[in-house]
């Protein structure tokens, strides 16, 4: 044992100071930390994984089964019986276009929400940047995200979807759909901290967003005046994208998705500096 | 003492009543709004507690400092503000070095994971590298011996086992500071033991440690400086014996401050005062070694006793009997008497202790007195390393082992 004492000496060398001073200022945010701490967050990320599943029988098969069945659902009580127009898609590439970066925004939020509160024996024990939390959670949806891609790509072949160079923005409007859900979770899971009944308002929250981002629906229901406005819900924007991404043709939803991305990138910032600021605290308040 | 590693100014921490036990539901921030808007009605002062004002104190490295204080006096939250678990309300500290936090034991564990997964989860949540705990795996495991368990999901784990890795993990944290909090207060005692031994280890390779204790052999095993803390702030800082001395007394003697003679100065007889002679410390009321000791007993004898008699005991804190011996046919002139009293050594567990003496003639008792300030022993302890197992003796002992045809073994262990 006596050896690897030796061997960890030269961490001696490198001395990172701390100084410890009363919460100041309105914006501290240290990315610079959270970089150091980035193993912290893979083990984050990972144990979220690893447990999502643990006892379960068909294990990620959930993660494919979910949007499936909504698919299913959605073809054919909106588009069958409902004749809601698709924007000239095949309704089910219609619908699980959509479904697909939704679902994995609806779960990322909400996992976000519980983070800190599922995490409170360790936040009151331990010092690590608590930023990773929510980051962590809504990185390990990406995993689902990636199982129900590939039902996604099953589809696009099946229904002979064209290939264009579209689809290779399709990362692109993922990492929207997680930079939205990391803006809403950071919020979301500092006021879950505070006020425990943020998480029975989530849910709700999440169904009122469905309805009012264009899953069931095309945005092109939107009058073309106000369809700009629209992109002031970030997920408008991330799910048009998909779809565009997807059918290959048409025109992009340029003004849409400039106005989603400046709301996300405002939802983005507003959120960590309130995260940061209830950072200093939420050991006590927690 | 080299260069300070840890350097805190006038650290304090405010709450705000109740608002560490409880969070907050929107029903209650929207009744109040309701209820008295504070834009309309002056705001209700809020009731504040300090659970921690003004600590000032440096640590120099390689230093084991011990906090020792009662329940709520703000140790855990001070060590708090040093592991940057939560943020000081005034003050601030410096400190440099890697500091790893044990304020629980099986900090991040999940049930659902198994022991390998634990381990590296734990240790990177405490602060490790993965490449850190790859190299120190098979000692981790080893010093929790679950070697034959590691690949079974910790919920099927019993708790000894449970707690035997997750100290496991945190003994191979190797930071510049380490704080603890109490752990070592958990599991059986061979496992305790070997704890014990660790944090030892850990000292002696140069690492600072602030641990908290209330287990006041420990303290005096391990650490060298004791900072007691109480209601929020330092009461006394210096060397272990001392301050552990301190505290003992004040947590004994916490109810009769006041120590009233039994007797009225102007009887025919009356004890004045005590002290240790021999040996002769900075102090009359503290014996710090095992040796021979004298101690002195004052009477003041207003009136000669004929045939009188003496008495005196020894109680420890819980009141018990530890000694005690008569002498009669005392004839004692008016004047000033001393008693003296020697001992081979006394043989007494750290701690406060309390003589008491008293005098009588004929017709009945002239003095008793519970004498003080009380006895403090501060002596080295040589005895079990778990507070549980010391008895009352404090007695330096040797063990030889012979085998059956009279050699003597290799072993030989001194206490």
């Amino acid at each position: 044992m006596s050896t690897n004492i030796a061997e960890a000496t030269p961490t001696l060398i490198e001395i990172p100071g701390v100084r410890i001073i009363p919460p100041h200022g309105w914006f501290e945010l240290n990315l610079a930390e959270l970089w150091q701490n980035r193993e912290l967050l893979y083990f984050f990320v990972w144990r979220d994984i690893k447990i999502r599943y643990k006892q379960t029988a068909i294990g990620a098969g959930w993660a494919v089964l979910q949007p499936l069945m909504t698919m299913l659902v959605f073809t054919l009580f909106f588009g069958k019986l409902a004749h809601i127009p698709s924007d000239g898609l095949p309704y089910p590439i219609f619908y699980y276009s959509a479904l697909l970066p939704w679902m994995y925004f609806a779960a990322a939020v909400q996992n976000a929400t519980n983070t800190i509160v599922e995490n409170q024996r360790v936040i009151t024990k331990v010092y690590f940047p608590r930023l990773a939390l929510p980051i962590a959670a809504t990185l390990s949806g990406l995993v689902d995200f990636g199982v129900s891609f590939l039902l996604f790509a099953g589809l696009m072949v099946y229904y002979r979807m064209p290939f264009t160079w579209n689809l290779l923005l399709l990362p692109v409007f993922a990492l929207f759909a997680v930079l939205t859900a990391l803006g809403v979770g950071l919020w979301l899971s500092a006021l879950n901290a505070i006020y425990r009944d943020v998480r029975y308002v989530v849910p709700f929250l999440i169904q009122f967003w469905l309805f009012a981002s264009p899953v069931a629906y095309p945005s092109s229901l939107v009058p073309a005046k106000w369809r700009w406005a629209y992109g002031l819900n970030p997920m408008a924007g991330v799910i048009e994208g998909f779809r565009w991404a997807t059918s290959g043709h048409g025109p992009a939803p340029g003004r849409l998705l400039l106005v989603s991305a400046a709301a996300v990138l405002i939802v983005l910032f507003a959120g960590l500096i309130y995260f940061q600021k209830m950072e200093t605290t939420i050991a006590d308040v927690v | 003492m080299s260069e300070a590693i840890i350097q805190a100014e006038g650290l304090g921490k405010r709450y705000a009543v109740g608002e560490r036990q409880r969070y907050l539901a929107l029903r209650d921030v929207l009744t109040n709004l309701f209820a008295a808007p504070s834009w309309i009605r002056r705001r209700e002062p809020r009731q504040f507690m300090w659970a921690l004002r003004d600590v000032s104190f440096s640590v120099g490295e390689g230093e084991v400092v011990g906090l020792i204080g009662r329940n709520g006096a703000g140790k855990s939250t001070l060590l708090k503000l040093l592991a940057r678990i939560t943020r000081p309300t005034t003050g601030h500290a410096e400190i440099r070095g890697r500091v790893g936090s044990l304020l629980e034991v099986g900090t991040g564990f999940h049930p659902e994971l198994t022991g390998r997964e634990n381990v590296y989860l734990s240790g990177s949540i405490l602060g490790m590298k993965k490449k850190e705990i790859q190299g120190k795996f098979d000692a981790i495991v080893e010093f929790a011996s679950v070697e034959q368990f590691i690949d079974t999901p910790l919920k099927h784990y019993s708790s000894g086992m449970q707690m035997r890795l997750a100290f496991a993990v945190a003994a191979h944290l190797e930071p510049e500071i380490l704080l603890v909090d109490e752990v070592l207060a958990v599991g059986d005692i061979q496992f305790q033991k070997k704890c014990l031994g660790k944090m030892q280890e850990v000292s002696r390779s140069g690492r600072t440690i602030l641990f908290v204790s209330h287990q006041m052999n420990q303290i005096r095993r391990l650490c060298e400086r004791v900072l007691w803390i109480d209601a929020g702030q330092i009461r006394r800082a210096g060397p272990t014996a001392e301050v552990a001395a301190a505290y003992e007394l004040s947590m004994s003697s916490g109810n009769n401050e006041t120590t009233s003679r039994s007797s009225a100065a102007h009887s025919k007889a009356h004890f004045v005062s005590w002290e240790i002679v021999e040996p002769r410390g900075e102090r009359p009321d503290l014996l710090e070694s095992l040796g021979p000791v004298t101690i002195k007993f004052v009477v003041d004898v207003r009136q000669s006793i004929r045939l009188g008699q003496h008495g005196v005991a020894l109680y420890n804190n819980e009141g018990q009997l530890i000694w005690a011996r008569a002498a009669d046919n005392l004839n004692l002139r008016e004047g000033t008497h001393e008693f003296y009293y020697t001992f081979p050594m006394l043989p007494l567990r750290p701690g406060v202790y309390s003589w008491q003496v008293s005098l009588w003639n004929e017709n009945g008792m002239l003095d008793l007195w519970n004498c003080s300030p009380e006895l403090i022993v501060a002596s080295e302890n040589h005895q079990h390393p778990l507070d549980k197992w010391n008895g009352i003796m404090n007695l330096p002992s040797q063990i030889e082992i012979h085998e059956s045809n009279g050699v003597k073994d290799a072993a030989k262990a001194n206490f």
